[in-house]
């Protein structure tokens, strides 16, 4: 039982089955994008209160997007019985979930750090802020991922979800968002940020440790 | 000798034994609830900062205080319907939940109405409140996902794991004052050494906070029973005690 190559199989697994359509891939970004323009519109198109605004839009615009991407995370395993098979796997399940939640993460967290300095740039925030922003997003999109996989493993039995992974998951995310937005703020206003860096890495070690646990348990119960 | 602990985690022995400790519970409280409510709002004195405003503490705080034990005990219990797969822990922790969302909801509001006029606004995002706020979502989470699965085992394991999960917010609404420069007043009652409020503004205060757990320990008691004769409804013992046959009423 080779650990690291069947973690390995899991993330590449997915990430092909994912390049087939990219489509799916595409829609959180361009969501992104989407909730990004809307403020600039609604609001005012001016320096100013774009610049005040700007880290707490981004943020709340990668967090929505992000659990617009988690609804689909285990549904298509569960549905076709490859979630099932995994189960049965002599492998260790909270491995597999860690494996998909990775890919997650490649697939909706990672393109939205890259893609947030750009939309940084069109809220004029200064360049401290934009460093801040994709530093943050950097540390705070995995815990976001492994946060929402154990909110989707929890509600992959139930047929129709509606809003109620939403509800279950962003109490949860909270801190994240506090954390990584307030940072990007003190950060354009030419704060040192490195307590709220080790904050959002504390946040991200302790969700890596314990929630693909969590997410494993919840996999079991929605399976029964 | 431990077999009157394994008997509670009968239905039928412990829908007994809580229909018999229920009364003990809820009259007790009652009395004692009658009497700090006396001592705080009429016996205590009038604070020199606050007035007799202060007075809605003797609601606020026995709220907010249930509101995050009543939290910690479902989490427990889930954690122990979980681990050695006894349903009716699960049945406990289900019971408690809406009490729970209750206290947070008084506490929320009741706090809403002393903020106004000692600090001049009814709301601020500051930590305290704000990881109180989350509680009472985590408990709406807690009884939506309950809700929507129609096998109650299923549902039981799924909210139960997501209790256990939740946990995680209590140590942040408790040590937020500490941690962060909040708005919310810190602690006055610490664990060691003297509290910070006078003798006879914090004898009702004490009183209402152990009334109002044991009258959180009377709605228990009957929400549980109440809770497992509808799990329980089909069986034997339940139709012997109402003597229903299948079908009748």
């Amino acid at each position: 039982m080779n650990l690291s190559r069947f973690f390995i199989a899991i993330v590449r697994q997915e990430l092909q089955v994912a390049f087939k359509r990219w489509g799916d891939l595409a829609s959180p970004l361009m969501f992104f994008v989407l909730v990004a323009s809307l403020f600039p519109l609604a609001l005012s198109p001016k320096h100013e209160v774009l610049r005040n605004l700007g880290p707490a839009v981004l943020w709340i615009a990668a967090l929505l997007a992000t659990l617009l991407s988690l609804n689909a995370l285990f549904r298509t395993d569960i549905e076709d019985g490859t979630m099932e098979q995994l189960v049965l796997s002599p492998y260790p399940l909270p491995l597999a979930i860690l494996g998909k939640t990775v890919a997650h993460w490649l697939l909706n967290g990672l393109p939205l750090v890259v893609l947030a300095p750009v939309l940084a740039v069109t809220y004029y925030l200064p360049e401290d802020g934009v460093r801040a922003l994709s530093l943050t997003l950097l540390l705070g999109t995995p815990t976001l991922s492994l946060l929402g996989a154990a909110g989707a493993a929890l509600t992959a039995g139930v047929r129709q979800t509606g809003g109620l992974l939403a509800l279950l998951v962003l109490p949860l995310m909270l801190p994240v968002l506090m954390f990584g937005a307030r940072a990007t703020d003190l950060a354009g206003a030419g704060e040192q940020i490195t307590g709220p860096l080790y904050l959002l890495g504390a946040l991200l070690l302790l969700s890596l440790s314990l929630l693909p646990l969590a997410s494993a348990a919840a996999i079991r119960i929605s399976l029964d | 000798m431990w077999t009157w602990f394994h008997k509670m985690a009968s239905p039928p022995h412990f829908y007994r034994l809580a229909g018999i400790f229920g009364p003990w519970l809820l009259w007790p409280s009652l009395l004692l609830l009658a009497i700090g409510i006396y001592g705080g709002l009429v016996l205590a004195p009038p604070d020199y900062q606050q007035g007799e405003g202060f007075r809605i503490m003797y609601v606020h705080v026995p709220s907010a205080y249930l509101s995050t034990t009543i939290y910690a005990m479902m989490a427990v219990t889930s954690a122990i319907g979980l681990i050695w797969r006894i349903k009716l822990a699960h049945a406990v922790a289900a019971s408690a939940a809406p009490i729970g969302a209750s206290f947070t909801a008084v506490a929320l509001v009741t706090g809403m109405l002393w903020g106004k006029p000692m600090w001049g606004t009814y709301w601020e995002w500051d930590p305290r409140l704000t990881s109180e706020l989350i509680l009472l979502f985590i408990y709406f989470g807690y009884m939506s996902l309950r809700a929507s699965f129609e096998d109650i085992s299923k549902a039981d394991r799924a909210s139960g794991l997501l209790a256990v999960i939740g946990v995680v917010n209590l140590p942040i609404i408790h040590y937020s004052v500490i941690w962060w420069s909040s708005l919310h007043q810190g602690p006055s009652i610490k664990k060691l050494g003297a509290p910070s409020i006078s003798n006879d503004m914090l004898w009702p205060l004490l009183l209402l906070i152990g009334a109002s757990t044991l009258f959180f320990g009377a709605m228990l008691l009957y929400r549980v029973r109440a809770e497992v004769l509808d799990r329980e409804h089909n069986s034997r013992w339940v139709q012997d005690l109402f003597g229903e046959t299948p079908g009748a009423g």
